[in-house]
């Protein structure tokens, strides 16, 4: 199969408006992405569907990930030169900047005809809040139906393109997107406390500790779950 | 073996009725011959929910065997059940429909919660969508610990059970929930809240365990 | 409406009736709570007269946030969740994890382990498969005997993985790097036996049901799926060879061991229900094959590879996806990695749910009863399609 890079320039000779990255992946598994823009989206998909050569006629898995935002600390050492003439001195600045977060949809293609794969296409959203929507592949690979809605009820991604875009894995009414990395479950199970850990924080806020001088802990109600 | 506070011995010892009996003459009491009738008699509601159901079935297959206990007639209607086996992660989208299936089932009505899930959440307790035992809405007759429990765990559990219906009085205070008339016996079902169920659990069967954190912990 | 009652002196009646009903479309709510729906899925089927219109499946009530946890755990700790996800097949669920790991990881396994996950997926496969003709008779009104049939020989199965894992079926066996126990020759004569036996097995299940008038009747022609919509809708495994696409994930990405073994790929030809049963039971004949081979060329050597480090299991930043050929079809996972111990995306590609994707254009025309069989011939586990 063609590399990556080979895919992607014989995709922008298709296509030379198109905005595509490389998303390159470090570890050993060497599967590197193809970040696509939204505009384009649909119609490279369908390319990379019917292309004799690729022949990717099925997308296999469909999943979000969720970026948050990240601050990220950057260090510059300057070399500043000492006015009275010593040593020159190494003057470290720190800047932070806060790198935005964004919602990514990842589809691996693979091809059945020709058994070979994974091609990954990706596309990112604006940001986490409102501008959450990317195109839909739906209407080049079926497969992506059930998958794209997942990625909807537990990410909060909007596919614009989808038949029928309505939670599949939580109810109607429910409000959140569970999995999202700031999302805050219904404080609801914690009961044993255990001396460590998330748990111990949780189970403090449950049952506060003893007085130290009470022989005989009296017993404090927790409170109601949830 | 009556209600009535039993300060006078027996009218008949067991000794006696043991030598009745092998003489051919039968004696017992409308208690005694109740409860033998119930307990050997518990039909499981035809339901699974996860990892546990497929032990559940194995139980009621060749090697395993729940014939021998008379609960192999499972019926895929509420109507006709008497022991809800709770078999699995209840998650809360599912959690009404099993109060509602419970409340279908007519008395005597009993309730196993099968593993791990059923009894606490178990694995996934941690998981937004699972309820952390379906005691928090029904009352439950038998806990069966496991992940999932062996099929004999599960027949362990069902003579649990026949043991604890053979126990029941008929009359008086301490008579079991369905022969006492106040109670209905149905549970009031959850809504779908925008983050949780509403209410979380029910008040009148379940309250949080109180529990003081030592001072290390 | 049958034309000759027409004729008959109450054929106005009938007119009358026919045309008052003609058209009206009833919504049947099937389960969650439904005997045959394998657990608690629930479809909503639209019905006109007895000729389905619509099929909406509805998911999520056993939901239980596999993935989610899997985010809050260390790697090692999410491989007994997986034995969770398909909980008839927990043997292949690990080594799908496993083999995503190693990827990530750029783990090695040594040549033992690979065998023994070979055997173990093959019995996997013999178990599903069986276990899933069971059912799907069960669905046709079959009730009871290929069923008790089938978990006969799975307790035969489960005692092999007891005596080896210590669990009947979440066994929790493969790790990063090859397997937890290094199995005893016993068991290896054990398994010997029973990969003996079940050919035998095999040929009394097939001469009960294979050439049953009544299945053939029920089955054949009952649900079809073309193989350009199975390919465009994701379906993988015994689904999509029904419908004639040579596609197996033994041979295409040839993982594992699998290259040394000689064994074919059964196919369909037309896509139906009864070529779904067919190519299981076919299927389990070449898991006999591979299983026999296996067995005599398992060498010796480590199990575990001696580097392979399980706490404190960070892997470099970067993502992988890993997938094998399980019995429900191609089980993946997806693994992001930030350096972190636990995996910052972990993401499990469950077969029978996207194979669910088609449910409804198989269904379409056909009546209620054999929405059921269909759905059975799916093969599916809710703890995996919800997940």
């Amino acid at each position: 199969m063609e590399s990556i890079e080979q895919i992607r320039d014989r995709l922008l000779a298709q296509f030379p408006r198109a905005q595509l990255a490389v998303v390159a992946n470090p570890g050993p598994a060497a599967q590197h992405g193809l970040l696509l823009d939204h505009e384009h989206a649909a119609a490279i998909a369908r390319f990379l569907r019917d292309d004799p050569a690729l022949r990717l006629d099925q997308c296999s898995n469909v999943t979000g990930i969720d970026w948050p935002e990240k601050e990220i600390v950057e260090t510059t050492k300057s070399t500043v030169p000492d006015p009275a003439g010593g040593p020159a001195k190494v003057v470290e600045t720190k800047t932070k900047r806060l790198q935005p977060g964004c919602l990514e949809v990842v589809y691996h293609l693979y091809s059945v005809t020709h058994g070979h794969g994974p091609v990954i296409l990706r596309l990112r959203t604006g940001n986490r809040t409102d501008a959450v929507a990317v195109p839909s592949l739906t209407p080049v690979w079926r497969a992506c139906e059930f998958q794209e809605r997942e990625v909807f009820d537990l990410f909060g991604v909007t596919f614009t393109g989808h038949p029928d875009l309505r939670r599949i894995l939580m109810w109607d009414g429910f409000k959140d997107f569970p999995m999202r990395k700031d999302y805050v479950e219904p404080d609801d199970y914690e009961w044993e406390p255990t001396p460590h850990g998330a748990v111990l924080e949780k189970a403090k806020v449950h049952y506060p500790a003893p007085a130290p001088a009470a022989p005989a802990p009296t017993a404090v109600p927790p409170p109601p779950a949830g | 073996m009556s209600d009535a506070p039993t300060s006078a011995a027996p009218a008949i010892t067991d000794a006696e009725r043991a030598e009745l009996r092998r003489h051919g003459i039968l004696l017992t009491s409308l208690q005694e011959l109740y409860t033998w009738g119930c307990s050997h008699s518990v039909w499981p509601l035809n339901f699974g929910l996860a990892c546990c159901a497929i032990e559940m079935i194995a139980a009621s297959m060749a090697k395993f065997d729940i014939a021998r206990f008379g609960s192999e007639v499972f019926r895929p209607s509420p109507r006709q059940a008497d022991l809800l086996i709770v078999s699995g992660t209840v998650t809360k989208k599912m959690a009404p429909q099993v109060i509602r299936l419970w409340n279908q089932m007519p008395e005597p009505k009993y309730c196993i919660a099968m593993g791990a899930c059923a009894i606490s959440g178990g694995p996934f307790k941690q998981g937004y969508n699972v309820l952390k035992g379906i005691d928090r809405f029904i009352p439950v007759d038998i806990y069966i610990p496991g992940c999932p429990p062996r099929p004999e765990a599960l027949l362990h559990g069902l003579v649990q059970l026949q043991e604890k219906i053979k126990g029941f009085q008929i009359k008086g205070p301490d008579a079991p929930r369905h022969l006492q008339t106040a109670d209905a016996g149905e549970y009031p079902v959850p809504e779908f809240g925008a983050h949780d169920l509403e209410p979380p659990h029910n008040p009148a069967v379940w309250t949080a365990p109180t529990i003081v954190r030592s001072e290390k912990g | 409406m049958n034309p000759e009652l027409l004729g008959s002196p109450g054929g106005a009646n009938v007119r009358a009736v026919h045309d008052a009903f003609h058209g009206d479309l009833l919504e049947v709510s099937m389960g969650p709570h439904h005997p045959s729906t394998h657990g608690v899925f629930r479809m909503i089927v639209t019905l006109d007269g007895e000729r389905i219109v619509k099929l909406k499946p509805v998911f999520g009530y056993l939901h239980r946030n596999h993935e989610k946890l899997g985010e809050t755990v260390s790697y090692l700790a999410s491989m007994p969740y997986t034995d969770r996800l398909d909980y008839l097949s927990a043997m292949t669920n690990n080594w799908a994890y496993a083999i995503a790991v190693e990827k990530l990881a750029g783990q090695p396994v040594p040549e033992r382990a690979e065998y023994v996950r070979v055997i173990l997926a093959e019995l996997t496969r013999l178990l599903n498969h069986t276990c899933l003709a069971g059912f799907l008779m069960q669905d046709c009104g079959c009730s009871g005997t290929p069923l008790m049939y089938a978990f006969r020989e799975r307790e035969k199965i489960l005692d092999l993985f007891e005596s080896l894992s210590g669990s009947r079926m979440m066994c929790n066996y493969q790790r990063f790097g090859g397997c937890r126990v290094d199995p005893t020759p016993a068991w290896v004569d054990a398994t010997r036996t029973l990969v003996g036996n079940y050919g035998a097995f095999l040929d009394e299940f097939e001469a009960l049901l294979t050439g049953n008038e009544i299945i053939m009747a029920r089955t054949q022609g009952v649900g079809v799926l073309s193989s350009a919509l199975a390919i465009n809708a994701g379906v993988t495994g015994p689904m999509l060879r029904a419908t004639g696409v040579a596609s197996d994930l033994r041979k295409s990405d040839a993982y594992g061991v699998y290259p040394r073994f000689q064994f074919r790929v059964p196919l369909g030809a037309h896509g139906d229900v009864y070529d779904r049963y067919m190519v299981r039971v076919l299927e389990m004949r070449e898991s006999i094959k591979i299983l026999e081979q296996a067995l005599a060329g398992l060498p010796g050597g480590p199990i575990m590879d001696p580097k392979a480090k399980l706490r404190g299991f960070r892997p470099k930043a970067g993502e992988a996806y890993g997938r094998i050929e399980g019995p429900k079809g191609e089980i993946g996972f997806y693994l992001v990695s930030d350096g972190s111990p636990n995996p910052l995306r972990y993401r499990v590609r469950p077969p029978s749910f996207i194979n669910l994707t088609v449910l409804e254009d198989m269904c379409l025309g056909q009546t209620v009863a054999d929405a059921v069989i269909i759905l059975g011939s799916v093969d599916i586990v809710l703890g995996e399609v919800d997940r």
